[in-house]
């Protein structure tokens, strides 16, 4: 009875999402106030809808329901709780839901933080996000129905895939949601724009904050995405460029040129058809990841089942999405006003040089991730295109782009000097020399990626320290620094801080090229070194789990005076039957000691073992955190918030030095 | 600077940027592509030594060996009608079992061996790698359902 009350809660939030969509769009069009005035109380009651529906599939879950088919599928009673909760969206058809759920969840914050939106626009972006909504919806609701109930109801469920079941499952998905649907309503605004023609200042700060909101989750998402691969793939690696790790880098990318041009709007009212297109181009990954991931055409841990059906719906709203947006686009864009003027040498032009680069990084990643696919499709064979594809295209787009990120900030707006910039980083050029040669002179015939690598993490660290510095004129009268360090717009500092973070990133990742790796069989009590660790191998045990038998490997390691245990596993899950290796890690917050268990010899009893030192590899995802942390100090600038005065004196002389 | 002038500029480092993207995408997909091929095709084909490329089928049963350190592993990888011999240094995925697909990356030694780099076991015991299924419907061994 309560799945079918979540069923019903599903369908009206079909017809609720038909009204949001029809309703305050026919309004808009022909100037009937109570029409608009409907697209708020229908964007809250779709999200009340599908809270309903996606609470009722969680409860399904905890109750271990298995009448409906997608709990007997996915679940078994013997789970544990976490996994229970977070295998509603371990599947298809219960993520398809969390997706919808989320995009409701932003259409009814704007409905209910938008006051200062004028009526007519905040009619439209709640229309076309109702749009997106109706379709989403039909997707699930005839494709992907997550209540079908299955009769005769089977005692146990089939469990849900043990590689899935770690805490990762918890909280990737849901963030990584957050992120790509984030973009819908950058959509929605761009496509409200388009139909109104007009895109103004005001119109880029209020698209700002929800494409920050946005950019921010997608980063932590795609980090713990990548932190989780790494642990739990146990390849020792961090990024394998898989199609579905690109699907999910495509929107970042797209998105971080679209918060980075969204500005130049903000503040020039220039580049604003280029910011529209790059709003629907962002949206448009959003989907093709969906697609490419759920689909099934990839091989991934991500394809869930092959339904050809469910490509062909998503492929038709792909098209439906995107090719509408373009074709508006294309017939509304030139009614935009041109904007503000300014130097190629400026600002501007620094935001408008990483726009191409980030537009053409993505098209490079875009190309080697369809490639296969097109290729297949016209029956040219089927190839793969790996990471030599991706290191000999993105990485050299990607370096004129990071020498340029600590320029930029240094130039004024409309017209700058690049000289005087420089000038001002000499400093910082000399240091990022010093780091190159440090780390030349300390791995001498290293990978000569991690020379420049290094200099570059250091240029960009130091350049965000000096961003800041500049403007609290630290290096001048250092005395009131501090105080107009606290009144720095919070924006400067998310730009500095969400720079640096990319910096520390940058280390983490030029440690894995150091990584020292070893795959040795051993016998108990046999020792061997990896990196700077001495590791023993003490034999296995079996240990009980609660839905698992673990085969746990037990390593004594010591470095210098300092000795701890490691315990590697396989555990062999019964529902279904399927062993999933546990890697173990020792992270000293700068390296990590890697441990894999692999199978015993049934002859001489000894164990296979992949042993990894990763230098710096945990910077990689604190650097993620720092760029996370840098979009939500951003987000908290107030001059964002909706509702507040604009203009304040303090803000306003600090913004002009600007 | 007026309107036009800064168009052109604009236009010019789009066209800029685009071509050495596109420079660096033809020059990188000439070079860095692995071709997919099956058993047969490998059997039928002369691939040339040390030419990376993968493989795809199911691990023929009773062909796996564990070398004499331990860690390397060889078997046969067959789509029914060929196979060919295949050896790995590392620790197989869980899911590697005799009779299951298996995807593999890696080139031809001199004696004929595909050395993996990498080996792809499916990740559930309901998914088949796609291209497990093109080389065994391309020799006509597959059945439908029979990967459950």
């Amino acid at each position: 009875m309560i799945v079918e009350l979540g069923h019903y809660a599903l369908i009206l939030a079909l017809f609720v999402a038909l009204v949001q969509a029809a309703a305050p769009l026919t309004g808009a069009a022909i100037g009937n106030r109570a029409l608009m005035a409907l697209a708020g109380p229908a964007a809250q009651a779709q999200l009340l809808c599908l809270g309903i529906a996606f609470a009722v599939l969680m409860h399904a879950y905890i109750a271990s329901d298995f009448s409906v088919l997608n709990v007997a599928e996915n679940s078994h009673s013997a789970k544990p709780l976490v996994y229970k909760i977070a295998g509603v969206w371990g599947n298809h058809e219960g993520s398809m839901l969390l997706w919808v759920t989320v995009m409701a969840l932003y259409g009814a914050a704007v409905a209910s933080f938008g006051h200062t939106l004028p009526e007519r626009l905040k009619a439209r972006v709640l229309g076309v996000q109702g749009l997106l909504g109706v379709g989403i919806i039909t997707f699930i609701l005839f494709t992907s129905n997550p209540f079908q109930r299955l009769s005769p109801a089977p005692l146990e469920g089939h469990g849900l895939n043990p590689l899935l079941q770690d805490p990762g499952l918890a909280v990737h998905p849901p963030m990584l949601y957050m992120g790509y649907v984030g973009f819908s309503l950058t959509f929605s605004f761009a496509i409200a724009a388009l139909i109104e023609g007009r895109v103004d200042p005001a119109w880029a700060r209020w698209v700002r904050p929800w494409a920050l909101a946005a950019w921010s989750f997608l980063t932590a998402g795609i980090a713990l995405g990548s932190w989780w691969a790494y642990y739990d793939l146990g390849w020792g690696g961090w990024w394998f460029w898989d199609p579905v790790e690109n699907a999910s880098f495509m929107p970042w990318l797209a998105g971080t040129a679209l918060i980075h041009s969204a500005l130049v709007v903000e503040k020039r009212d220039a580049l604003k058809r280029w910011t529209i297109l790059l709003a629907i181009i962002t949206f448009g990954l959003s989907l093709i990841g969906t697609f490419l991931v759920r689909s099934g055409v990839l091989t991934s841990v991500h394809a869930f089942a092959v339904d050809p059906a469910r490509g062909l719906f998503i492929l038709v709203l792909l098209l439906l999405v995107i090719g509408g947006g373009l074709l508006l686009y294309a017939l509304r864009a030139a009614n935009l006003e041109p904007g503000g003027l300014f130097q190629p040498i400026s600002r501007e032009g620094g935001l408008v040089l990483n726009n191409l680069l980030l537009a053409t990084a993505t098209a490079t990643v875009f190309i080697g991730t369809l490639y296969p696919l097109f290729l297949d499709a016209v029956g040219g064979g089927t190839v793969s295109v790996g990471p030599p594809y991706f290191d000999s295209t993105f990485v050299p787009l990607m370096v004129p782009l990071l020498i340029a990120v600590s320029v930029g900030p240094l130039l004024p707006w409309k017209r700058g000097d690049v000289l005087g910039a420089l000038a001002r980083l000499k400093w910082v050029a000399a240091a990022s020399l010093v780091a190159a040669l440090v780390t030349w002179y300390a791995e001498r015939g290293g990978p000569v990626m991690a020379v420049g690598g290094m200099a570059v993490a250091c240029w960009l660290i130091l350049g965000a320290f000096v961003s800041i510095g500049e403007r609290i004129r630290l290096f001048g009268e250092w005395r009131g620094a501090l105080n107009r360090a606290r009144h720095l717009p919070r924006a400067s500092w998310g730009m500095a801080i969400a720079h640096a973070g990319l910096g520390v990133a940058i280390i983490g990742m030029m440690g894995a090229l150091w990584r020292v790796e070893d795959i040795r069989a051993v016998k108990s009590g046999e020792q061997f070194a990896v990196g700077p660790y001495q590791v023993r191998f003490d034999g296995t045990a079996e240990v009980p789990g609660p839905n698992y038998t673990a085969q746990e490997g037990r390593f004594t390691v010591t470095r210098g005076g300092t000795v701890f245990a490691m315990t590697p596993s396989k555990r062999r899950f019964t529902d279904p039957p399927q062993v999933v290796a546990n890697t173990a890690i020792h992270t000293t917050g700068l390296s990590d000691l890697y441990l894999v268990l692999g199978d015993e010899d049934p002859q001489d009893g000894a164990w296979a073992v992949r042993a990894y030192y990763n230098p710096l590899i945990p910077l990689i995802w604190g650097g993620a955190g720092i760029m996370m942390l840098g979009g939500l100090c951003s987000l908290s600038d107030r001059r964002l918030r909706v509702g507040v005065p604009l203009k304040r004196p303090d803000l306003v002389s600090a913004t002009a030095k600007g | 600077m007026t309107r036009k002038k800064k168009r052109l500029v604009m236009v010019l480092g789009a066209m800029a940027a685009l071509g050495i993207g596109a420079g660096l995408v033809g020059y990188a997909l000439r070079e860095n592509i692995a071709l997919f091929k099956s058993p047969t095709e490998i059997a039928q084909e002369k691939i040339p030594e040390g030419r990376r490329f993968r493989i795809g089928g199911l691990v023929e049963d009773h062909s796996v060996v564990r070398g004499p350190d331990g860690v390397t592993v060889s078997f046969r990888v067959t789509d029914g009608v060929a196979s060919v011999p295949v050896s790995y240094r590392g620790i197989l995925p869980d899911l590697f079992r005799e009779g299951q697909g298996v995807v593999a990356m890696g080139a031809l030694d001199g004696s004929g061996t595909f050395k993996a780099s990498e080996i792809l076991a499916k990740h559930d015991e309901r998914y088949m790698p796609p291209e497990v299924v093109k080389a065994l419907k391309a020799s006509g061994k597959w059945q439908e359902g029979a990967s459950k």
